[in-house]
């Protein structure tokens, strides 16, 4: 395989967030995330020191700023439904440059904005300090059925080889002259997905008998594990710490 | 419909998690009995193609395109168990590595696109393969059937799901129009390229298909005398029998129903109380007065002589999924029957002429 070893999003790099374990991150990311959602959303201000903290995160990362804003594009169609909200929600209106705007809709869209924001940027930060063996050997550690982790290692490593399929059959139909336009080209796609179903699926057939005949058993071989110190734990949990101390504040005040 | 974080509140997220963990826990189960021992390989290189379909874009038309959801086509394909587990693991890593979906989402978008679509697609599928004629044609109906339907379905319960749980204020009669009017739209695309694709691997490697096992025409060797012997097809006798792979199908949507019915709703109070002002406001609650059903004991999704409404809310919705899952089940034992004393009979009359 051709292909790079790092996924798309992770970025290389030496800073104490890179260096913690992957396991430790995804439990702190949960968690801070689950806060986050659990936050009341008339409390603004907690929302502020939530960015604060991924700021703060992001920068012992090194992430820089542009990168993280880019990959936020990502959220764009939600932000649109919730650009909506305050003109189709219900309840009292406000007048705000001679439009009506639901109040309660105003709310429901910040609390979606803001919530969907800190939980995408959260992600990011996590696929860019993370590196994919060490994200699925962490979801194992993480008593993550073996099945399932294998089913993910094997589904990243062939993406790519998959993908490129599609790409060298899409090259195939645009240069014989497809042009997809209208209803009258579905078949197209069609055909498409059946044909790399097949070669997906014999692919994996060739690849089991591969790793029968290298002597697989049903379980991969672990050549390295990363446990995690007490130390560890309670650097990742400082995001989550201080996350759920705001949110109860939140809920307080 | 990727469901991003904030969408829903906290006990829906986690709740739908939790139904999600159950799914996922019954096909991993399954998965060994669909795939045998290739589980990990094959259901991984699904997983991919699962993946790389969802970038497959088909002309929607005005320029715009739609992109396949692949739980029909996957669960048909390589069979309703490897499909939610394939489906699980897209989702979990999109979430985790591309942000697409947030991460308390997970679960709601597990049950949506994995556990709903799979549930409603494949039976529904198998359940007209069954009855219609044996022919490639009829895969195909059901093929584009079993995807058609799933989509609005899935849309219809993310409904629900917004109803229980949802942050936004808005009404929810207006979220079940547009979901399901746009998501039929989209369900009749998905429906016709699930039927193109299945038809295309039916053509090219007809034993591929989990969903059509079983179901071929019986290979027919002609002697020089012109007499007719059937060969029993060789991938029919290790076939799952009917019965036995619906059963834990059914037991674990009947869990996951449950839960949804009878645990979601102690959380629904609140919101119960905004869907009815909702309605109030529009009017509905003078057209359901009139309906004859208005004064049953279930009506206002509440059981009668119980003053808490949780608890009555929660016990009506057990006894509506009770009723409907009865219905159904009573439907599907119908069809079948049917269906196997045609086969029994077919079967005899083949008998005869061995003989």
């Amino acid at each position: 395989m051709g292909a790079g070893h790092a996924h798309a999003l992770y970025r290389h790099g030496r800073s104490p967030v890179h260096r913690l374990p992957a396991h430790c991150k995804i439990v702190a990311l949960s968690a801070f995330v689950l806060i986050v959602v659990a936050t009341p959303r008339e409390a603004v201000w907690a929302f502020g020191a939530y960015a604060g903290l991924l700021t703060a995160v992001a920068a012992a990362a090194r992430v820089p700023p542009g990168f993280l804003l880019r990959r936020l594009l990502i959220e764009v169609p939600f932000v649109a439904f919730a650009v909506l909200l305050p003109f189709i929600a219900e309840g009292p209106r406000v007048e705000w440059l001679g439009l009506s705007l639901s109040e309660s809709g105003l709310w429901s869209a910040w609390n979606i904005l803001a919530k969907g924001t800190l939980g995408v940027a959260g992600s990011v930060l996590l696929a860019a300090t993370t590196e994919l063996r060490d994200l699925l050997l962490g979801l194992q550690r993480l008593r993550l059925p073996s099945l399932l982790v294998q089913i993910a290692a094997f589904m990243v490593r062939y993406l790519d080889v998959v993908a490129g399929e599609l790409r060298r059959m899409r090259i195939a139909q645009l240069s014989r002259g497809h042009r997809p336009r209208g209803l009258r080209q579905w078949s197209t796609p069609a055909r498409t997905a059946g044909a790399l179903f097949i070669r997906s699926y014999e692919r994996g057939e060739r690849v089991h008998l591969a790793m029968l005949s290298r002597g697989y058993t049903g379980t991969m071989p672990v050549t390295r594990t990363r446990t995690a110190g007490r130390t560890q734990w309670a650097a990742t949990a400082a995001l989550p710490g201080v996350a759920l101390a705001v949110c109860l504040m939140g809920w307080t005040l | 419909m990727h469901v991003p974080d904030g969408f829903f509140n906290a006990p829906v997220s986690v709740a739908a998690g939790a139904v999600a963990v159950a799914a996922v826990a019954v096909s991993l189960k399954g998965a060994r009995r669909e795939l045998d021992e290739r589980a990990a390989p094959l259901a991984g290189l699904v997983a991919a193609f699962v993946f790389a379909v969802q970038m497959i874009n088909f002309p929607v038309g005005a320029g715009t395109s739609g992109h396949l959801m692949g739980g029909a086509l996957a669960a048909i394909l390589v069979g309703p168990y490897t499909a939610v587990l394939c489906l699980s693991v897209v989702l979990m890593l999109q979430a985790l590595l591309f942000a697409d979906g947030g991460l308390t989402a997970l679960g709601i978008n597990i049950t949506l696109l994995g556990v709903v679509a799979v549930l409603v697609a494949y039976p529904l599928f198998r359940l007209l393969a069954r009855t219609l004629p044996r022919r490639r044609s009829s895969l195909t109906a059901a093929a584009f059937a079993a995807a058609l339907v799933s989509v609005p379905v899935a849309a219809m319960v993310f409904t629900l799901l917004f109803a229980l749980g949802g942050t936004a204020d808005v009404p929810i009669g207006a979220v079940f129009a547009a979901m399901t009017g746009v998501h039929t739209a989209i369900g009749v695309g998905e429906g016709v390229i699930t039927a193109l694709a299945v038809g295309a691997v039916l053509g090219a490697r007809p034993d591929l298909v989990h969903g059509a096992r079983g179901l071929r025409a019986p290979l027919v060797l002609r002697n020089a005398a012109g007499e007719e012997t059937e060969v029993p097809a060789a991938g029919t006798e290790r076939a799952p029998s009917p019965a036995r792979s619906v059963r834990p199908l059914w037991w674990g949507g009947l869990a996951a129903t449950v839960v949804c019915a009878g645990f979601l709703s102690f959380y629904a109070s609140s919101e119960l109380d905004g869907l009815e002002r909702v309605a109030t406001d529009q009017e509905i609650i003078q057209q359901a007065e009139d309906s004859r059903t208005a004064d049953s004991p279930l009506a206002d999704y509440g059981v009668e002589g119980l003053d808490d409404a949780r608890l009555s809310g929660g016990l009506a919705g057990l006894i509506g999924v009770t009723a409907t899952l009865a219905t159904g089940t009573g439907v599907f034992l119908l069809a079948r029957r049917r269906a196997s004393h045609r086969d029994a009979e077919a079967r005899a009359s083949h008998g005869d002429g061995r003989d």
